[in-house]
């Protein structure tokens, strides 16, 4: 009896079980999953999916008509064939130098393959994923710019820019993001004839600004008040103090929400699918549509948000311990 | 130096409070003053406004001449000349001590790194700890900041020092330390103003003492009139608490 109740109260023993309940788990899951997709007969075709990653596409260049070779020019790795035709007339062909068949002098016939070759192309779910990424970056750099002049402009004592920003945090943060990037699209982007890409990145920076201002505020307000009183009685203006003293502290101690808020970002630029930018979600839709592997291409679109903004997270994770050197 | 002229401020936090009631002193070129008293008389308010960090509501202050209340003041150019020691040291937490030092004369004064580095370095063996320019405030012990938040002041070449309980925050065996650096200020002839309860140093350099109770100030005079036959009552019935 006392050596069950020793083992039940031994940590090295709780810590395994513990270890192989979570196994135990994990195993569940996946054996629940795959017996759900037998029930309702959905058949898997992974294969389908590399393709619309990366794909092979094959190039060739055909002769237009019937020609002697009279040149072959050199132009960094490609090499320009020039042909003349029985008028004289001169044609280009621009090809791979490493696959130039043809040497000068040489008859080519019209039709004749002067050059086939295959390379990898992005496939929708790559161009959706640089889509996602570039609208991302893009947006978290106008954000982090109108989020640093918000909260400033809410922490100052004149009431114009202190009323003027908290005006424009509760609005954004009391309207769904869904339909500011409508009225950004239909109203902004009409107003000032913007792109559709740029009517996005717009309506999402300004969404992130609302919030990132207030991450700035909270960060400004916990840096103790004796740090700028000691760079203003050193004689430092508003700007020296701020750039030089407060903001490096308190971008230090906001670095965690701030990269929470960016997180978001990149998982809500989901919805500029909204406005016919292809982004990651909304490929993962059109090829859904068109091939009904609903559950391979968007177990793949979630696994590639997943290499974004676990990137994100590691970047942030590696700055917050460079800035822990002065701590 | 410092002309002080009938200076009135009130906090209204909770309650009312009268932190400075009809204040007027002067401090002349090269003098050390050394302003004592209860805590919540006021010391501490009149030493900030005497750099602006805290305005006033009455009265008027100027500072070589220049008058603090006059809204034309550029009041960064007279803080540049107005050093300040804190309490609590105030060091830049995420620079180096040499980037603690050096900041304000490359920022503010726009000298160059190398000249202000060399000061700097200069100012940090005046106050002992030349060998810590590259560590971090965090790696120093609290009289070793307030040496380094001393040169971080007299790096702007101030005409003018101003301590705020400098050794408060300190350990015992920390305290002469931070004081032998004061006490060589005071004999070169820096003109100094200090909240302090260190009596020995108000005994041992100071020109005059300033006693303040409730917002006024009570009495003024040498430290030995002062400490030895105060005027006033309450004068002598603080001093006899704390010596």
């Amino acid at each position: 009896m006392e050596t069950v109740k020793d083992l039940v109260h031994n940590p090295r023993f709780r810590s395994t079980l513990s270890w192989i309940a979570l196994a135990l788990i994990l195993i569940g899951l996946v054996a629940g999953t795959f017996h759900t997709t037998k029930k309702v007969e959905y058949i898997w075709r992974w294969e389908q999916i590399p393709r619309y990653v990366l794909f092979k596409d094959s190039d060739l260049i055909e002769a237009q008509e019937d020609a002697t070779v009279i040149a072959l020019d050199r132009d960094g790795s490609d090499t320009v064939i020039v042909a003349a035709n029985f008028l004289d007339e001169e044609q280009y062909y621009t090809v791979p130098s490493n696959l130039v068949t043809v040497s000068v002098g040489d008859e080519i016939r019209s039709g004749q393959v002067l050059a086939q070759w295959e390379r990898w192309k992005a496939g929708l779910l790559l161009k959706g994923l640089i889509l996602t990424l570039e609208i991302s970056v893009l947006a978290i750099i106008l954000g982090i710019i109108i989020g640093l002049f918000t909260g400033l402009a809410r922490l100052s004592g004149s009431p114009a820019p202190k009323w003027l920003a908290i005006g424009y945090i509760e609005l954004i943060r009391g309207t769904p993001l869904l339909v500011q990037i409508y009225i950004f699209y239909f109203f902004v982007g009409q107003v000032f004839k913007l792109s559709n890409f740029m009517a996005g990145v717009l309506a999402l920076s300004v969404f992130a600004g609302a919030y990132v201002a207030e991450i700035i505020r909270a960060g400004i307000q916990s840096i103790h008040r004796g740090q700028s009183e000691a760079a203003r009685s050193l004689g430092m203006n508003y700007y020296l103090s701020m750039r030089y003293i407060i903001l490096p502290q308190a971008f230090k101690r906001i670095l965690p929400p701030l990269a929470g808020q960016f997180i978001s970002l990149i998982k809500d630029s989901s919805l500029v699918g909204v406005i016919a930018l292809v982004e990651l979600t909304r490929a993962g839709r059109e090829i859904g549509t068109s091939t009904f592997n609903y559950f391979e291409v968007f177990f793949t679109v979630a696994a590639l948000y997943l290499i974004l903004t676990f990137s994100l997270s590691m970047i942030v994770q590696f700055m917050e311990r460079r800035f822990a050197v002065s701590d | 130096m410092i002309d002080v002229r009938n200076v009135y401020k009130t906090f209204y936090s909770r309650h009312r409070v009268e932190a400075l009631v009809d204040v007027t002193m002067q401090v002349d070129k090269g003098e050390v003053v050394t302003i004592i008293g209860p805590s919540g008389s006021g010391k501490s308010t009149l030493l900030r406004c005497l750099n602006h960090l805290e305005t006033i509501d009455r009265g008027e202050i100027f500072i070589d001449g220049i008058p603090l209340t006059d809204s034309r003041t550029n009041i960064n150019a007279v803080r540049a000349e107005v050093g300040m020691v804190f309490q609590s040291f105030n060091l830049f937490p995420h620079m180096t001590v040499l980037g603690n030092v050096t900041i304000a004369p490359i920022k503010v004064r726009r000298r160059s790194r190398d000249q202000s580095e060399g000061i700097a370095m200069q100012l940090l063996e005046k106050v002992g700890i030349p060998e810590k320019a590259n560590s971090f405030p965090s790696q120093l012990s609290g009289g070793q900041q307030q040496r380094v938040a001393i040169a971080r002041a007299l790096a702007m070449q101030p005409k003018i020092m101003l301590f705020d309980e400098p050794t408060s925050a300190l350990d015992p065996e920390m305290i002469g330390e931070v004081l032998d650096v004061m006490k060589t200020l005071a004999r070169e002839g820096m003109t100094m103003c200090c909240v302090t309860h260190e009596m020995g140093f108000a005994r041992e350099v100071c020109d005059r003492v300033v006693f303040m109770d409730e917002g006024r100030i009570i009495e003024v005079g040498t430290p030995e009139r002062m400490f030895d036959s105060p005027d006033h009552d309450r004068t002598r019935a603080f001093l006899a608490q704390i010596i």
